[in-house]
């Protein structure tokens, strides 16, 4: 099976609103683009970039991807920003020949930009002029090739969509190794030998620093008194504090951290690729692997951003069951990340065992609806899969008026007023509104910092707008303040929870008939969710057939790392454990 | 304000824990042990309280009807034969694609038969989604709820070919009461449509 030619809509007519805006100030090099957004020329990106933050108020940064056009031979960039007030993204272009490859880099608008330019250099290939740091993020130094251009082929390779024709009607099984001649998921480049190789990642990851630790020492007051020398630890890939196999280079002065590198991708799959070799319901299941403790917010996600394509609307009861779903899993999720930041620390297990008491009970309930604890794979495009019986109901309604309750509050009491932990968490790890702002994060970390920003307000989906529920915000930016926001949305989740519990209707819970091959209408969309880690965001690009043509993920957990250095910046080492489980990451999503 | 004071509020709930625990286990004592099997959903349920943990392998959490492990193929007891057509469609829905089909022909005309030939499901790549029972338009591939499969070996072990995934319909109906509920109800309702037919002819 070939790519169906790609079909291209003519570009957007007119613009409006801030597009207009943009288009008067900057004249032709601003041109309207297919779909949505516009196209900025690279020579004023920069200055564009500064004016839609400054002038236009946008002044997040959601999500940075690239998007490789190959039958039209370009590379395209796509941003979209937001308003902190809420409403919809501007979403901005930008375009580079596929031989030349090169953007400005938006470092200096937005520091969030950063992790998420070095992704699109690593996997598309793309030079980001004016990158500060720009080098391989989720592969390693040396890989052969960028994997998310179309050209590229994976060692295992057999077709460009699934489902594979080996399969069906004469599929006699094949091992995917044995497509290889060396047995391993490896390819080697043609030129390339393996005795003259030589692994350079590290000393690229330590000039990469020592760039920057440069810069700094003219702001740093040294002390006079002792004499300190630098010191590089490496904390990770395997360390029980990181939450799973994450690298954090720490460069200390003394005990001080000057400058903190994270190193990841040990968990990296590619998931993109696979994604775009998948057909779009394929994707559902793998989306449960990236945040795995939320799996079922993930389904949401992906399912909110096919739907805005495919123009479909699920029914009542799916929608209520959704939210049921999405909101018990940001219980599940808070309570293991309070528990976890417990463990990090010193206090060894007994707070998390007894939130991962109250998080099985959710499990099972999940179980019960889907049929898998954690890979739930609930949702469908246009509704849900199953539908829950009224005891299931009864049941959750149990657990959201007396048990949850009672054990946010006896976690609250167990360890809020904790001075021990009070000591450890308070002024720790600050960050402050308007770099958080700034770096792009999400969720919990945004909100604990001062800013009232929660998609479900912002830009509310499925059925968000008819809840009352509050927004919480925290003020310090600290440790504790993120520890403190994590309990209040819990109650702001079973607020919700109580009211979906009560109105949900009977019904349908599926918008016609389920399809396993679809077709989409060509075009892009970018579909956001509020997952509990913060802001989940799809871009899909289709191009009419049955495999998405660009699947990208926004990952909260990765682009809230972004800060992580500033964080961490001028604490004692002890406290970067503190801090890592205060962001609260997975990896399965971080490294994709 | 006393500074310490956080610290023993707390530590009065760690206590209040493990009190729990014995009197729970003292309350289960007058009822033959707390590790009776009927004792089990009061432990894993929403009144829980005192220790959480079950003793597995001794005991095992009953399955929900919906849970789903690597997929077997229906075996139809009465009619017997194999209820899978080979069509294909969990080979194409499946996202890993892990089930490989070999389309059984009719040896004397050539033509496709509907019987699968070989059928195989790499359990080391299935992720247990379960689209293919769902998207199965003959209900002849279900999910299993057996998820002991632990083996010795990599490779050969866990390629499930056509024997190993046959299960007796007895077996779904006796791990899918609802499902096979719904199957014998829409086998019935097709049958009545036939005799209306049949009579409409008549």
């Amino acid at each position: 099976m070939t790519a169906p030619a790609k079909a291209k809509a003519a570009p957007l007519a007119e613009l409006k609103g801030d597009l207009a805006v943009l288009k008067e100030k900057f004249g032709d090099a601003v041109q309207p683009a297919e779909y949505e957004g516009v196209v900025i020329a690279n020579g004023v990106l920069v200055e564009a970039a500064r004016f839609i933050r400054d002038e236009l108020g946008y002044q997040y940064l959601s999500s940075l991807t690239a998007v490789d056009y190959i039958q039209e031979g370009y590379f395209e960039v796509v941003y979209h920003a937001y308003r902190l007030e809420g409403g919809g993204p501007l979403v901005f272009k930008a375009r580079t020949p596929r031989g030349v490859a090169t953007i400005p880099s938006l470092v200096s608008v937005w520091p969030g930009a950063d992790f998420q330019e070095r992704e699109a250099w690593d996997l598309m290939g793309i030079r980001f002029a004016g990158h500060p740091n720009l080098k391989r993020i989720l592969l390693w130094e040396g890989f052969h090739g960028h994997p998310l251009r179309k050209d590229w082929k994976e060692p295992y390779y057999e077709e460009e969509h699934k489902p594979f024709s080996s399969r069906w009607p004469s599929g006699h099984h094949i091992r995917a190794e044995d497509r290889v001649f060396w047995h391993d998921n490896v390819q080697y480049p043609l030129d390339w030998d393996p005795d003259q190789a030589e692994d350079t990642s590290d000393e690229w990851l330590y000039i990469g620093m020592g760039q920057f630790a440069r810069a700094e020492t003219g702001e740093r007051v040294e002390p006079k008194s002792l004499r300190t020398e630098r010191l590089v630890v490496n904390m990770g890939p395997q360390h029980p504090s990181t939450h799973g196999v994450f690298r954090m280079v720490v460069t200390l002065d003394g005990e001080t951290i000057v400058r903190l590198e994270p190193v990841m991708g040990y968990l990296h799959r590619n998931h993109e690729k696979i994604g775009e070799r998948n057909m779009y319901l394929q994707n559902m299941p793998y989306t449960d692997r990236l945040d795995y403790i939320c799996s079922m917010s993930n389904n949401l996600g992906y399912a909110i951003a096919v739907e805005k394509l495919l123009g479909i609307k699920p029914p009542e009861r799916a929608e209520y069951l959704r939210v049921i779903m999405a909101e018990f899993t940001r219980i599940v999720n808070h309570l293991w990340a309070i528990g976890f930041l417990l463990n990090d620390l010193g206090a060894f297990f007994t707070p998390a065992l007894y939130a991962i008491e109250e998080r099985e009970l959710i499990l099972d309930l999940f179980e019960e609806a889907a049929g898998s604890r954690m890979m739930c794979n609930y949702m469908r495009f246009g509704g849900v899969a199953y539908d829950v019986s009224d005891d299931w109901i009864a049941r959750a309604k149990e657990l959201v008026y007396n048990r949850l309750p009672r054990a946010i509050e006896e976690l609250d009491r167990y360890l809020t007023h904790n001075e021990l932990i009070q000591s450890r968490c308070q002024g720790v790890g600050v960050l402050p509104p308007d770099l958080a702002v700034a770096y792009s994060t999400a969720g919990p970390v945004l909100r604990a910092s001062g800013i009232p920003y929660d998609v479900r307000r912002a830009e509310p989906y499925s059925i968000y707008d008819r809840f009352d529920f509050d927004v919480a915000v925290r003020y310090n930016g600290d440790v504790y303040d993120r520890y403190l926001i994590r309990i209040d949305e819990m109650w702001q989740s079973l607020r919700i929870l109580r009211q979906a519990l009560e109105q949900i209707p009977r019904g349908e819970i599926q918008a016609g008939k389920k399809q396993y091959m679809m077709r989409v209408p060509a075009g892009q969309a970018y579909g956001r969710v509020e997952n509990p880690k913060g802001e989940l965001g799809f871009y899909l690009v289709s191009d009419g057939s049955p495999n998405p043509y660009r699947y990208h993920i926004r990952a909260p957990s990765f682009i809230n790392l972004t800060a992580l250095n500033e964080m961490c910046k001028g604490h004692k080492v002890a406290d970067v454990v503190v801090i890592l489980g205060s962001i609260d990451i997975v990896l399965g999503e971080v490294d994709r | 304000m006393i500074y310490g004071i956080g610290i023993l509020k707390g530590l009065g709930v760690t206590l209040k824990h493990f009190i729990e625990s014995y009197i729970e286990d003292v309350r289960y004592l007058f009822e033959g042990g707390r590790y009776q099997p009927r004792h089990l959903p009061a432990r894993q349920g929403p009144r829980a309280r005192g220790i959480f943990t079950v003793q597995y392998p001794k005991e095992k959490l009953p399955l929900p009807e919906n849970f789903r492990y690597i997929p077997f193929l229906v075996y139809d007891t009465q009619e017997n034969k194999i209820k899978c057509t080979s069509c294909g469609i969990c080979a194409k829905v499946c996202p890993p694609q892990c089930i490989w089909i070999v389309r059984g022909t009719d040896p004397s005309t050539g033509r496709p038969r509907p019987e699968p030939e070989a059928f195989y499901i790499d359990a080391t790549i299935c992720m247990s989604c379960g689209f293919c029972a769902e998207f199965c338009p003959f209900d002849a591939i279900k999910m299993d709820h057996d998820y002991e499969l632990s083996s010795y070996e990599r490779y050969e072990s866990l390629l499930f070919d056509l024997p190993r995934l046959l299960k007796p319909d007895t077996y779904h109906a006796q791990i899918h009461p609802s499902d096979w509920a719904r199957e014998l109800a829409e086998k019935e309702a097709e049958k009545a449509k036939k005799r209306e037919k049949a009579a409409a002819r008549a």
